[in-house]
């Protein structure tokens, strides 16, 4: 009973030890599980706490934009741009990429397997209007979807009812793709960490329009004077370190590399 | 089926092996829930009782209001308290967005309504009863509101409850201002949310099964810890 | 309470429900001392009367005035409703209920409990829930605790109506021994042997108006007006 009511208490009273953070980040970068390798081990080398809000791309940078988090890291290089120009961030650092690939119904009815580009491939797609999924929610994935059917020169808003935009995080649009038996636009790390595959496969994967940016962005001390400029800078250094290098690079689902760090030291 | 079944055995191993995430997650679901319930109780029994012996000008108005409350959607709640609770917003230097504060204060606004409207019905039945005798024996408008809040005890109880159950069971709100931070403001019914988001169905499940347990629980210990249920007719 | 001195005086007293007189106008006065009886049949205005006088029913024109201050009158009241009005709480509660509201002590407030729980002979039930009490038994219970704040006024609306002979006799066996310790009691009856059994005075209700008052053995012995001879007779029922 005793150890009950201390450990109640001890919930009550704020740990005043680890110095904190709150860092927003996709939940593409939470699904593909290097968030919770990468979590500890900065606690245990720079005694940094990182509180994780997992959020679409478009939060995230809300939330940046208002100073409710310290800094974020996402993977939309457009976005994060406007975003250092509006003052919000003094700079953007690349940290890592990982790719996005499409996954469909095994039976594949659009044939996108032998496609040769990653357009080729959603346009097989239109032309059999073969249900799609679309994150739908001004993601850094979304916005790369976007972009392909843009280079095509078609627009979404004009797609018929296969066309599923779902407003979604990455693992909840998988699920509706695989309850759907619908094509999918997802990164590599998500898709591999998902436990609800069902009757989807892996089809099309190696173009590198595809290549997925992650960045690093702490939020400006000008903008919001309460951040905490401390741990931002303990973290960026970590995040960019030979530690880091090993650890990105060696992360791996199912055997499978999934990022690949590219900061520039 | 088998998912439901692979959610059950998930929610036995997860109790069986003392899951320090899920023992940390369902205490602190408590410890949300609970303070929102105690705060909220404040507010609402008092009111609720008061609105049943008072007479005044708005007071169906008042009462059409309350009940209007309780139809208020959470997840609307939760943005409301995100927008004042933001950095950029009128109370942002109080630092209490993402904390399990907010979480807090969204549920006291989301479960009040609740409370007080079965309060004010539990309430007026028994004034109806004791109206007579209080007037005549002069009490004051607190020692009425005393007496009906203990007499009618049993059925405040089960108010209370019911307050309890929407506040342990919601997400949108306390997904919102929260943040679902691990270790920090996640708890069962947001963490059944990130596991159902990322496919992991079973563990999803098993939280879940907690949750109802839990919920369970607590509904038992109430009742057996106020002896009201022994007392038969009370 | 001191004979002969007024005790109440109401001056053209009426009460309107709804823009209907259901009771008045009412000029009398009221004695310092005895057990007046408001008699009458049923809907003729008693509960109304007794309400009136205790303060807990608005009149729409004329004046209550009591000999006392303002402040005491209430709390020198107390007053038994035709339907018990029980606490969900013990019978010990509900006579302690009172003197808790007083703020008065514990211990204190023991010793009364006990002693009029003997007094109204419900003594074994003390702690049973007085909401499964019976008729006569809730009854006395609301009798013992209007008295145990030693009121210097009783008002009781038909406290016999529902209830047996015997609980009856218990009960007016009460009222006597409360009224020779010193309680003016004002009490509404359409009984007319409990009228004769108890009362020191009469007033005569009928259809809101009060056609007669005065001394027990003139009202009942030798009525004037035709109603309250009609009445007596056992015309008049409703």
């Amino acid at each position: 009973m005793i150890r009950l009511i201390a450990i109640v208490v001890s919930l009550f009273a704020t740990t005043a030890l680890a110095e904190k953070m709150k860092l927003a980040v996709t939940t593409s970068f939470h699904n593909s599980g290097l968030s919770d390798l990468l979590l500890p081990v900065i606690l245990e080398d720079t005694g940094l706490e990182v509180q994780l809000l997992i959020v679409g791309t478009g939060q995230a940078l809300r939330l940046g934009e208002a100073g409710d988090v310290d800094a974020i890291l996402v993977h939309s290089e457009a976005a994060e741009e406007v975003f250092v120009e509006n003052g919000f961030a003094p700079y953007r650092r690349e940290i890592m990429y990982n790719d996005f690939v499409v996954v469909g119904p095994q039976t594949d009815p659009a044939d996108i397997a032998s496609a040769d580009t990653a357009v080729d491939a959603l346009t097989r797609i239109a032309i059999i209007k073969a249900p799609f999924v679309s994150r739908g929610d001004a993601s850094g994935t979304h916005k790369k979807e976007l972009f392909l059917w843009t280079s095509i020169k078609l627009d979404p808003k004009l797609f018929g009812t296969w066309y599923n935009a779902v407003g979604a995080g990455m693992g909840a649009s998988l699920n509706t793709a695989s309850g759907l038996g619908a094509y999918i636009l997802t990164d590599r790390a998500s898709w591999l960490n998902f436990a609800n595959k069902g009757e989807l496969d892996l089809l099309f994967e190696g173009d590198p329009i595809l290549f997925n940016q992650y960045a690093y962005l702490p939020i400006d001390s000008k903008r919001h004077p309460h951040v905490n400029i401390q741990a931002q800078r303990l973290l960026e250094s970590w995040l960019t370190s030979k530690r880091a290098e090993t650890l990105i690079n060696g992360y791996t689902v199912d055997g499978t590399n999934v990022f690949v760090f590219n900061a520039f030291r | 089926m088998n998912e439901i079944w692979a959610g059950i055995v998930e929610a036995f191993r997860l109790i069986i092996t003392l899951d320090r995430d899920l023992f940390e997650i369902t205490l602190r679901s408590l410890q949300v829930s609970m303070s929102a319930l105690i705060i909220a109780c404040i507010f609402a029994l008092p009111f609720g009782t008061w609105l049943a012996i008072r007479r005044f000008r708005f007071r169906r108005l008042t009462i059409a209001t309350l009940n209007a409350l309780m139809g208020l959607p959470p997840v609307v709640v939760g943005l409301i308290v995100y927008l004042l609770l933001s950095r950029s917003g009128p109370f942002g230097v109080l630092g209490l967005l993402f904390t399990p504060t907010a979480m807090i204060i969204a549920q006291v606004i989301i479960i009040t309504p609740l409370i007080a409207s079965l309060t004010h019905q539990a309430m007026r039945e028994l004034w109806a009863e004791y109206h007579d005798l209080l007037i005549s024996l002069n009490t004051t408008s607190r020692q009425r509101i005393l007496t009906l809040i203990w007499d009618g005890r049993r059925a405040l109880l089960t108010g209370a409850l019911a307050g309890f159950g929407r506040a342990i069971g919601e997400v949108g709100a306390i997904m919102i201002v929260g943040g679902n931070i691990d270790h920090a403001t996640r708890v069962l019914t947001t963490a059944i949310a990130l596991e159902t988001g990322k496919g992991d169905f079973a563990l999803a499940l098993g939280l879940g099964f907690v949750l109802i347990a839990l919920a369970l629980l607590v509904n038992f210990a109430i009742h057996t810890l106020s002896r009201t249920e022994q007392e038969g007719t009370w | 309470m001191v004979a002969g001195i007024n005790l109440v005086a109401l001056r053209a007293v009426c009460v309107k429900r709804r823009s209907k007189l259901i009771l008045g106008p009412v000029s009398l006065d009221l004695k310092g001392s005895g057990l007046t009886i408001v008699l009458g049949p049923n809907g003729a205005g008693k509960t109304t009367f007794l309400k009136v006088l205790h303060g807990i029913e608005r009149i729409s024109s004329g004046s209550v005035q009591w000999s006392m201050a303002d402040r005491s009158v209430r709390r020198t009241q107390s007053y038994v409703f035709q339907r018990p009005v029980m606490l969900r709480r013990t019978v010990r509660q509900n006579l302690a209920y009172p003197m808790k509201l007083l703020g008065q002590q514990a211990s204190k407030i023991d010793e009364h409990v006990i002693y009029w729980a003997n007094q109204i002979g419900l003594t074994e039930m003390l702690n049973r829930p007085a909401t499964r009490l019976s008729g006569g038994e809730k009854q006395k219970l609301a009798l013992g605790r209007a008295l145990i704040r030693k009121p210097k006024i009783l008002f009781l609306d038909e406290p016999c109506a529902n209830l047996d002979g015997r609980s009856t006799r218990e009960i007016e066996t009460l009222l006597l021994s409360a009224n020779s310790s010193g309680t003016r009691i004002i009490m509404a009856t359409h009984d007319l042997g409990q009228s004769r059994r108890l009362a020191t005075d009469v007033v005569f209700l009928l259809n809101g108006q009060v056609h007669e008052q005065g001394p027990a053995e003139d009202i009942l012995c030798s009525p004037q007006t035709s109603e309250a001879k009609a009445f007596l007779k056992g015309e008049i029922v409703e």
